[in-house]
């Protein structure tokens, strides 16, 4: 066998492939450029940011993206509707079940099915969807805290989170890449004793949420290092395109499970949280944690009437099966559409065209929430110190593999 | 308000510059050409009716070298009114360029950079147009449906070592 080792070192390699904003030999007497990542822990998963800081006061940020680019487009272009479904999974790779709902969701409507959907199926989607929705503001949380120093509350979220992660393996097979939700229906119908093992879960959860917030958001030092840093305006939250928690903790109610009202969402009672500027100004890193925080009793709140309903409306039959209405080739006319829900990042969006003549999208583009969300940063950045960074970049929640794809 | 509406609020303010429109796009769209995009934008943020405040996303379609053109579409939704939009440009696939519009909504810019890397379409004005996802020094745009990757970047050959094979063996 011949050698595997194929890289050509060249010194300006790295110069070439992704060059810096800024050139050192032009810079003012008191700038300085530092590089932060892409292997660093606080910029969770491979994010490059370079900072332009005058003394302890930073200048610009700029982010440099796609370490983690797996051409989840192009792939897209060569693949049947249902088999892009794991590769929607890899996106957001803490909240794949959000992410499939949104596809299954486009593709459906595509085909005109919308409506046929059993509500069981409905119910079963929605439940899975926010528990993973928990799963993922765990991760939000419990990272976020460990970045700003504090330790305890990450490990006492991974805790939780695992409870959901085997709940959700019991039904899908996997740990965090489902493939759960199809085209038209469900990989299975949820394994006997789900709703019970589900119920004795939450009921575990409830207490310890009050422990997340006497240890997490009224947590003095915490509230000193989040209250009044990296403050988002709502009008630039809204030029920016910003969505998910991280606009609604700048003040807007606006959620497209109540706005778009997909799904069975409507049937079901929730609140939308709202940063209120508790601690600070509204929009400040303390507002989005405290958002996402107050989420997590919504959401825990929807998961309870769903296994009401899924033990007394919907019940469980040996008839039923959740493959009925799948599709065997996924063929939607010639159309484009464009279809949004919300992930516990914000609002993903999936953009069709299909030519009418193929089972492959002629065109699946991934509007992906955490990409957008990530190009504020210079603004939140701006003017603040470099210590905030590291705070203000936590409090966006991006994971990588969404905004590289 | 209803796609109709919207449409006789541009036509009034701009005379005849809908191409077509597509009832069965969803939300329902319009076209428009490249030259009049920037003032049909700026008009579709800033009037009271309307107000797209949100710039929900921007698409890159490459129709193929048989149909030489390329498509930019934007999905516009307006957050007080409750209301979608589809907006699409056709581009001539040769040398494909369009204004931006990061200047009326900033998620723009990189959403622009984004279609700039996968598709070679060149945003006049735009403040920043690098590549975003793609290393600086990568060769062609991925997206477009004649791209045909780079044999080796920095001696790292690109091709995965299956295709390889199936090269070898005369399949491919």
């Amino acid at each position: 066998m011949d050698s595997k080792i194929q890289y050509q070192y060249s010194p300006d390699n790295l110069i070439k492939s992704e060059p810096n904003k800024y050139d050192l030999d032009n810079l003012k007497s008191d700038e300085l450029v530092i590089n932060l990542g892409p292997q660093h822990p606080s910029t969770h998963g491979v994010l490059r940011l370079e900072v332009l800081t005058d003394n302890e006061i930073i200048k610009e940020v700029i982010p440099h993206l796609g370490y983690l680019h797996r051409c989840f487009e192009k792939h897209a272009e060569s693949l049947p509707y249902n088999q892009i479904i794991p590769y929607v999974d890899r996106m957001d790779y803490v909240a794949a079940m959000n992410s499939e709902h949104a596809y299954a969701m486009g593709v459906e409507r595509m085909l005109g099915i919308e409506d046929q959907i059993p509500k069981r199926v409905e119910y079963i989607r929605v439940l899975v969807a926010e528990l993973n929705r928990l799963a993922s503001h765990f991760v939000a949380i419990g990272t976020y805290a460990m970045d700003i120093g504090a330790f305890t509350p990450f490990f006492w979220m991974m805790r939780d989170r695992e409870h959901i992660q085997r709940l959700l393996e019991w039904a899908s097979g996997a740990r965090m890449l489902y493939n759960y939700i199809w085209v038209g229906g469900l990989f299975y119908d949820l394994p006997v004793g789900f709703e019970d093992r589900c119920t004795e879960f939450i009921n575990y959860l409830k207490p310890k949420l009050k422990e997340l917030e006497t240890v997490v958001t009224d947590n003095k030092i915490f509230i000193d290092r989040t209250a009044n840093v990296g403050v988002l305006q709502l009008g630039l939250a809204i030029n920016y395109g910003i969505t998910g928690p991280m606009l609604r903790a700048s003040g807007l109610k606006f959620d497209l499970r109540k706005v778009d009202g997909y799904s069975v969402y409507p049937e079901l009672d929730f609140d939308i949280p709202i940063g209120e500027g508790k601690m600070g100004t509204v929009g400040d890193c303390w507002d989005r944690t405290y958002v996402r925080v107050l989420e997590v009793h919504e959401s825990v709140k929807i998961i309870e009437q769903c296994l009401e309903k899924l033990k007394k409306v919907h019940k469980r039959d040996k008839e039923f099966d959740p493959q009925a209405l799948v599709p065997k080739k996924i063929r939607p006319k010639a159309q484009d559409l464009y279809v949004r829900a919300e992930n516990p990042k914000g609002e993903l969006g999936f953009f069709f065209r299909a030519d009418g003549k193929s089972d492959i999208p002629f065109r699946c583009k991934a509007r992906s929430c955490c990409f957008v969300n990530l190009s504020v940063i210079n603004e939140l950045a701006k003017g603040g110190m470099i210590a905030d960074l590291v705070a203000i970049l936590g409090s966006i929640d991006i994971v990588l593999g969404e905004v590289d794809r | 308000m209803s796609f109709d509406e919207i449409k006789s609020i541009i036509t009034n303010q701009f005379g005849d510059i809908i191409i077509s429109e597509d009832e069965k796009a969803t939300p329902k769209a319009i076209e428009i050409a490249a030259e009049s995009l920037f003032k049909t934008m700026t008009c579709l943020y800033e009037h009271d009716q309307l107000y797209f405040d949100m710039l929900s996303c921007i698409t890159g379609l490459d129709n193929g070298p048989e149909a030489g053109s390329m498509e930019v579409i934007y999905n516009l939704y307006s957050i007080p009114f409750d209301h979608h939009l589809m907006v699409k440009v056709n581009l001539d696939r040769k040398e494909p360029q369009i204004d931006s519009v990061s200047s009326i909504w900033k998620t723009a810019d990189w959403l622009e950079r984004e279609v700039f890397d996968m598709y070679g379409i060149a945003f006049n004005n735009h403040p920043d147009l690098r590549r975003i996802l793609l290393p600086n020094d990568w060769e062609g745009y991925p997206l477009r449906k004649d791209y045909k990757h780079q044999d080796l970047y920095h001696g790292i050959t690109v091709a995965h070592e299956d295709s390889l094979k199936k090269e070898e063996k005369g399949e491919a």
